[in-house]
């Protein structure tokens, strides 16, 4: 079985005291971040993360909690405004323009939303980083395009266009793209919203398989707690721009904190609330 | 008192406002210039984008020409019918069109038919982060998406100019020689006899080459400036045609200045 050799060959490069995030080489860090996109409203106030190298984390929190923000500084479409966002050791804000060019090369971003070319089909959507990015002719790129969607099981969609996709498959489109050209970090934002329970599955086990046999590093943004301690190494909770609580997947399962309770077990009472801010109920309603 | 310094402050503000617009967009033509390589190295990007813009236009643009050159005539017979100089009819027809109304009305036409069209796309791709996800793919969006669509516009309005012309020269003929009953003959001579190539041809091609340039760079500049919200993207829509009227009547008027050749006393 490829996936009990894979785990064995984990097993054998990270010995478990490696599984602690400080204790390897960490790929992405973030030191004590904070970040608004206003100057009124900050959205990160001193993220500290590290994910090692070769690992799959997950990011988890409410909606609006800003983990795509996160993302956002690691591709660098912005800038924190203080504290150190490092990848391969590397601070994002200060690359010039060609350290950038090389470290997005080296990167794939899945978005919320998919962000699929609307003027492409699927094939010259997951085509495209390959025909911008290599000299590959073209009967090499129709295969590697082809091995791509069939990963996430839409070779039969090739032709179609976005608008002609379901939500779920334009999300699987996507993945493909990000994957297009076997990314060094892949971050993806949200894979699992939007799609059925097969599909989500499936999506998952791709995303751990993709980690450890193309020896990627991962970040999965998600709210989706039980499908991502399935697959995940790591666990960061995020909340008002803080971290919260992290930790590998037994220790979360087992943690008494109140805010992990609350979110894995879906409460809506708890440290966090499910309410935005707002006046009482009786006043509101008077 | 209050009140008036009030109204010049918002007088100055959208003066201050209007002008760093002005601006922003010359800049955003430097960089759609620096970063036009891939244009020119990849011509399919803009052959397509000659398509979408100039190909996807030809019937307004044809039908258009074809009835202004038939009213041209109509009303043209009116008044030189008045002197005997019905004859004269091919001329009044060509001029016009050749010099105005073929780069002015074309112009008009695409920027409410094409340019409309490139900001509205390159606005929802904004929106919908197809932008951001290029950038973050280490693919420059004003290299790929921004720069065909411009090149594909300049490309296309003078030919359309050319075609409305031409169109209107044909409808003018239906109407003069085949529904009036003027000669044929006289009309093409006539016409012919002049038409100066220089002044009058190679003066209203370079007008819509000015505003081909013109209404391609407020097209593609909204649509990169646009609010990333469904409300923005049809505010820019909305500013790109009336601001490329406005620029073309303006730039008409300063172009003929320049190429005019009778005397002022
Ligand atoms: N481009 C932006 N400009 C201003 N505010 C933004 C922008 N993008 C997100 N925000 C705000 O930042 C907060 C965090 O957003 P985000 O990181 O997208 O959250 P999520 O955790 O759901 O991905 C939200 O409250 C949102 O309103
Ligand atoms: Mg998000």
């Amino acid at each position: 079985m490829p996936d009990t050799i894979i785990a064995m060959s984990l097993v054998a490069e990270f010995p478990p005291s490696a599984l602690s995030p400080n204790a390897c080489e960490n790929l992405v860090e973030l030191k004590d971040v904070s970040f608004g996109y206003t100057r009124a409203r900050k959205i990160l106030s001193g993220v500290t993360l590290a994910v090692p190298k070769g690992k799959l984390v997950a990011v988890m929190g409410g909606s609006g909690c800003g983990k795509t923000t996160i993302l956002r500084l690691l591709c660098g479409q912005h800038r924190a405004s203080s504290g150190e966002v490092l990848v391969g050791g590397q601070s994002v804000a200060t690359m010039d323009r060609e350290q950038m060019f090389a470290h997005r090369r080296k990167l794939g971003m899945l978005f919320q939303f998919g962000a699929l070319f609307t003027d492409l089909s699927v094939f010259d959507n997951v085509a495209f980083p390959m025909r911008e990015h290599t000299q590959l002719p073209q009967d090499i790129i129709h295969d590697l395009v082809l091995m791509k969607l069939n990963a996430v099981g839409l070779r039969g969609a090739a032709r179609l266009k976005p608008s002609e996709l379901s939500g779920g498959m334009a999300r699987r489109v996507a993945l493909a793209r990000t994957i297009a050209l076997d990314p060094q970090l892949a971050l993806y934002d949200e894979p699992f919203a939007g799609l059925d329970p097969i599909s989500l599955s499936v999506v998952g086990q791709l995303i751990r398989k993709l980690n450890d046999a193309l020896n990627m590093t991962s970040i999965l943004v998600t709210h989706d707690v039980v499908e991502s301690m399935k697959i995940v190494d790591y666990i960061y909770f995020i909340s008002e721009g803080r971290v919260v609580a992290h930790g590998d997947v037994p220790s979360i399962k087992a943690s008494t904190d109140p805010f992990v309770r609350q979110f894995v077990d879906g409460q809506s009472d708890g440290p966090v609330r499910f309410h935005y801010p707002a006046k009482t109920l009786a006043e509101d309603f008077a | 008192m209050i009140a008036v310094f009030d109204a010049i402050g918002r007088v100055g503000s959208a003066v201050i406002a209007g002008v760093s617009r002005i601006g922003y967009a010359t800049r955003f033509l430097f960089a759609i210039l620096r970063h036009s390589g891939p244009s020119f190295m990849r011509p399919r990007l803009v052959i397509r984008e000659v398509y979408q813009a100039g190909v996807l236009s030809l019937i307004i643009v044809c039908m258009s020409g074809l009835f202004v050159g038939m009213v041209l005539a109509l009303q043209g017979y009116e008044t030189l019918s008045r002197y005997g100089a019905s004859e004269s009819m091919g001329v009044l027809v060509a001029m016009a069109l050749v010099r105005e109304l073929g780069p002015v009305v074309a112009g008009l036409l695409f920027a409410s038919r094409a340019g409309s069209a490139m900001t509205a796309e390159i606005g929802l791709m904004k929106t919908t982060e197809q932008l951001a996800a290029m950038e973050v793919m280490a693919v420059d969006p004003i290299a790929r998406v921004v720069a065909p669509r411009f090149w594909g516009g300049v490309i296309s309005l003078p030919l359309l100019a050319v075609l409305f012309s031409t169109l209107g020269v044909f409808g003018g003929f239906l109407v003069a020689v085949k529904l009036i009953g003027v000669d044929s003959g006289a009309f093409w001579s006539q016409m012919q006899a002049s038409v100066d190539w220089r002044y009058g041809v190679m003066n209203g091609v370079i007008k819509s080459v000015v505003f081909g340039i013109a209404v391609s760079l407020i097209a593609v500049f909204e649509g990169y400036d646009a609010d990333p919200t469904a409300e923005g993207v049809s505010a820019a829509t909305t500013r790109t045609v009336v601001t490329s009227a406005l620029a073309i009547l303006a730039l008409d008027f300063v172009l003929t200045v320049f190429m005019f050749r009778g005397e002022i006393n």
